[in-house]
């Protein structure tokens, strides 16, 4: 504890970068996974080759895909963007499978009537698909975010600022306390990104409380079959 | 790309196969950890999994379990063990099977649950046990996602045993670090590059035999009959 106090700027620093560099990705997957996952509800083709694709990009250790992007994408190994680019690249190969069971849970009754009821199709996507598609949109997004707040630490290896320089230098000075600060630090981050998810699930999607428990349980279902 | 060309062009060449710091030996450690924590990951996940999935008991405390064991950072959980510990081979098999847990259990669970109750009233009408009920009904129709779970769990301890190279141990994750202490960028592709394969090859194994041990009324089930709102959401896992 006195540890903490006496380097309390240095871990402060750390967890903002940490938390600056998560958002991102987040982002990214989220905003990338939804027409990716609508496309991948429309056939069974699409599906199938969305989600190959996704689950061959996540067998991809995160080390080696810091050390591969720089050739790739031009860039210098410690540069911020390589860290920003693989972890997104991982958070939309989780998101899409999430994304594709979120849009597939949506009634097709649901989409008849809303057609029938003289929807474009571009209306219906934003004003019944999406939004019926929101709670199992956040279930996925949430896995999302904690594996990127978690992950972004092995960054550190590469020379990355993130709280994974907590891991490293406790380890090099054989101080388990330094290590234990970055792990707390990591996981208040990913609680805080949970949180704040929720919350703006509740604003964005608000009937989801009043819901039924049979359609909770549908969702709860969906969220495990994307966290297994 | 030429890192690439020339990280193929290592891979390739028989000389870098064998050896102490060979290709051959490190994949055949990187293995064995990874085997050794799936193991141990098993025994305490397929149990757990199975119990909550046929009882329906104990999930919400399963999934905030769950949750919070993903938000642990691997690196930093072995390093802080290691410190304890001192370096061995035993800190990494733990972190790893941590890591591989979750979705073990997941998976295990939201197999059972994805078995029709008339189905499960069905094996308790005609008298089976509950015992009898697990083994005979719910588990061979819950095989898939139960399959799904332990590849997701395998994918992510052979891409995260790169990590054996900073406590001591060997493994293929020694290319990229070693790679990376000297600024060699073809010796780090090289890792990352094996570690991939391994990790795609295992999980084209496990596929396979997923689709071997589908019971075939459950294939026909999903393609035909299943209504379209539902059958997406349970072949989920079956096709990561």
């Amino acid at each position: 504890m006195v540890w903490l106090w006496q380097n309390l700027e240095l871990v402060l620093g750390l967890t903002l970068d940490h938390a600056r560099l998560s958002v991102v990705p987040v982002l990214v997957s989220l905003i990338a996974s939804i027409p990716l996952g609508w496309l991948a509800s429309q056939s069974r083709v699409l599906r199938a080759i969305l989600l190959t694709l996704g689950g061959i990009l996540f067998t991809i250790p995160s080390l080696a895909l810091f050390i591969s992007l720089p050739p790739i994408l031009g860039t210098r190994i410690l540069d911020e963007v390589n860290v920003v680019v693989a972890l997104s690249i991982y958070g939309v190969a989780v998101m899409v499978r999430g994304s594709a069971d979120a849009f597939a849970s949506v009634s097709r009754d649901v989409i008849g009537s809303s057609t029938a009821v003289g929807y474009s199709r571009w209306g219906r996507f934003w004003a019944v698909e999406l939004p019926l598609a929101g709670p199992v949109l956040l279930a996925s997004i949430r896995v999302v975010s904690v594996t990127t707040v978690s992950l972004l630490s092995v960054g550190s290896l590469i020379g990355v600022t993130t709280l994974g320089y907590l891991f490293l230098d406790g380890y090099q000075r054989d101080f388990p306390t330094e290590v234990l600060i970055g792990i707390v630090f990591i996981v208040i981050i990913a609680l805080v990104f949970d949180a704040l998810l929720v919350l703006l699930g509740r604003l964005l999607l608000p009937w989801t409380r009043a819901l039924p428990k049979a359609s909770r349980a549908t969702v709860t279902r969906a969220a495990a079959e994307v966290a297994s | 790309m030429n890192f690439f060309i020339d990280a193929l062009n290592f891979i390739l060449d028989p000389a870098n196969l064998g050896g102490p710091k060979g290709i051959l030996p490190r994949l055949g450690d990187h293995l064995f950890y990874s085997g050794l924590a799936m193991l141990f990951a098993l025994i305490v996940g397929l149990p757990l999994g199975l119990a909550i999935g046929h009882t329906g008991r104990g999930r919400a405390f399963v999934i905030a379990i769950s949750g919070a064991a993903r938000a642990l950072p691997t690196l930093g959980l072995l390093f802080f063990i290691v410190l304890f510990t001192g370096l061995g081979l035993w800190p990494l098999v733990a972190v790893l099977a941590i890591l591989a847990v979750p979705p073990i259990i997941a998976g295990s669970y939201a197999g059972l649950e994805s078995v029709n109750r008339q189905t499960i009233d069905a094996a308790r009408a005609i008298g089976m046990t509950e015992w009898q009920l697990l083994w005979r009904v719910e588990v061979p129709l819950a095989l898939p996602l139960i399959i799904g779970g332990v590849r997701s769990a395998a994918l992510q301890v052979i891409a995260t045993a790169t990590i054996a190279g900073y406590v001591g141990l060997t493994g293929l994750g020694r290319f990229l670090i070693e790679g990376l202490a000297v600024r060699d960028y073809t010796l780090a592709i090289v890792g990352a590059i094996l570690v991939a394969a391994l990790a795609l090859l295992v999980d084209g194994l496990l596929a396979l035999t997923q689709l071997l041990v589908t019971p075939r009324g459950v294939s026909r089930g999903v393609t035909s009959t299943a209504p379209r709102t539902r059958a997406p959401l349970r072949r989920a896992s079956a096709t990561p």
